[in-house]
């Protein structure tokens, strides 16, 4: 049983606003539903699957049916963080293979900045019922620190510099430039980034992703109706989805979970690291694009600063184009949650619907990979590989 | 030169974790063993992470052990030093490093425990440069 070619991404959308003072959770969640479904060509009516993930208001997929109006006959709330979306993209394919629905919809919003959140200097208290809070709460774990002290740990053990890690911020800006909705447009150098304020040793301001409000969603659909639509269909190729966490005890912050999803997306997909032409890589922080890459296969562990320096992740000139949207860095991370706009990026690629400028040639296979919760406590990694027809 | 000290949230004592936090309140750092597998984890479970047994024992630890990472979070009011340490018997935690420099902080150094009083709760384990 394989989800291999059993779906297709019929439709994607993202939310142009990246501050939404004047709107709720609620109305951003159903103007990106309503986003992808024009996209796709299909109608609310079409809609029998609904996933989405804690962002999502009140009962999540309850309330939101709810508001939206949605008939269903399968719904899935997996709660991955920030991977949710990738997962979910895996997840409808499977739901679908087995004729649990025929239109899946993915919605993803959020509005930390109207907010005021305080999202990666501020420890978040998850509640004395998590066994880990006691523990580690105490001790001031914040968003940036904890992937700090995953940076800080590469660093001693394979020697990757701040240089190396800044190119990839470099990367982002370089497409971030060509996107007229990206939040931070401004191209960097590597001195930019290692001279920007040190948040959490050893990374820098420009180490760090975007706040963003918005949102995305995803509609995935089965072949029959895929053949019929007029948007380019995207192939869903295969998946893979893992945990890792503390281990009991036994930490090791060199690798992530991408080492257990990676595998198992490339095999069911029946493609090598060698054969994709584009990926997205959930850049919260630079340090999470290395580790994932080289965790991926795209270059040995260890090797991943040296593989990611001198432009090699720049459309048109490196060796392996990402996040050419400009990514989380310098683009949009909506709801504090890069997943989805990681699974949109990849289809405009394979669609040939990218900025010129950024578009990758030939660009048949392309993979998304999302990390959710810490890379220092508990993450969840969900890569998926698409393809074009 | 020593660090300013942030004021550190009490911990909540569950009934899982209460002899932990009578160590801490005893200046003992305590942590588990599984008695069936033999391994040790933390932070501590009444069943063990890795062969699921309910024979965990509690076991004094040291108190020694060597930074396995950490980061000195610059961007807030009083800045601090969060680390993995891991101890001479085995398991890694999270803590904090305090009464330290903390420019001078190294992954590797050799730390020993202290107990950091906290926000009306237990005190809390954190580690010095030994």
């Amino acid at each position: 049983m394989t989800i291999k070619g059993k779906a297709y991404i019929a439709g994607v959308y993202e939310h142009p606003t990246r501050k939404a003072d004047d709107k709720s959770l609620a109305q951003l969640h159903a103007e990106v539903a309503r986003g992808a479904l024009e996209d796709a060509g299909l109608t609310k009516a079409d809609v029998d699957g609904y996933f989405c993930a804690g962002d999502a208001p009140g009962l999540g997929a309850l309330s939101m049916a709810d508001y939206m109006g949605l008939k269903l006959r399968h719904m899935d709330t997996t709660e991955s963080g920030g991977s949710s979306y990738v997962i979910h993209v895996a997840h409808a394919a499977e739901a679908i293979a087995l004729g649990k629905c025929d239109v899946a919809l993915i919605t993803l919003a959020g509005r930390p900045r109207a907010e005021g959140m305080a999202t990666g200097t501020a420890p978040r208290n998850y509640g004395a019922g998590v066994p880990d809070v006691p523990f580690e709460f105490p001790y001031g774990p914040t968003v940036v620190n904890m992937y700090a002290m995953a940076a800080m740990r590469h660093m001693h053990q394979y020697g990757t510099t701040s240089q190396q890690l800044a190119w990839i911020k470099v990367a982002a800006s370089h497409h971030a430039q060509h996107n007229p909705q990206a939040l931070l447009r401004e191209v960097v150098t590597v001195d930019d980034v290692v001279n920007s304020p040190i948040i959490a040793d050893p990374l820098h301001r420009l180490d760090c992703c975007v706040i963003t409000d918005g949102g995305g969603a995803v509609v995935v659909v089965r072949p029959e109706i895929a053949k019929r639509l007029s948007r380019p269909p995207v192939k869903v190729l295969g998946a893979g989805e893992a945990p890792k966490h503390q281990m009991g005890g036994k930490i090791d912050l060199t690798y992530c979970g991408a080492v257990w999803s990676g595998p198992a997306a490339f095999a069911e997909a029946g493609v090598k690291p060698g054969d994709v032409k584009y990926v997205s890589i959930y850049d919260s922080f630079t340090i999470t694009v290395l580790i994932t890459l080289e965790d991926l296969g795209f270059c040995a562990k260890g090797q991943g600063g040296k593989f990611v320096a001198d432009g090699n992740l720049i459309a048109g000139t490196g060796r392996l184009p990402f996040n050419t949207d400009g990514g989380g860095l310098c683009n949009n991370h909506p709801a504090n949650r890069g997943g989805m706009t990681k699974v949109i990026e990849a289809v405009r690629q394979l669609r040939g619907e990218a900025h010129p400028a950024v578009q990758v040639k030939n660009c048949d296979v392309a993979l998304a990979h999302g990390t959710g919760g810490s890379l220092a406590t508990r993450h969840g990694s969900a890569t998926v590989i698409m393809g074009r027809e | 030169m020593a660090s300013a000290q942030r004021t550190i949230p009490a911990p909540q004592p569950t009934p899982e974790t209460q002899a932990f936090w009578d160590g801490t309140a005893a200046g003992k750092l305590m942590y588990k063993v599984c008695t069936a597998c033999g391994q040790p984890h933390h932070y501590p479970r009444p069943l063990c992470p890795y062969c699921f047994s309910d024979r965990t024992e509690w076991r004094e630890a040291s108190g020694r052990g060597t930074i396995y990472s950490y980061s000195v979070m610059r961007r807030v009011p009083v800045p601090y030093a969060i680390a993995y340490v891991t101890l001479e018997e085995g398991p890694s935690m999270m803590t904090n490093i305090v009464d330290c420099d903390l420019d001078a902080l190294r992954v590797g150094q050799p730390v020993r425990v202290v107990f950091t009083p906290t926000d009306g709760g237990p005190p809390v384990p954190t580690f010095t440069p030994a």
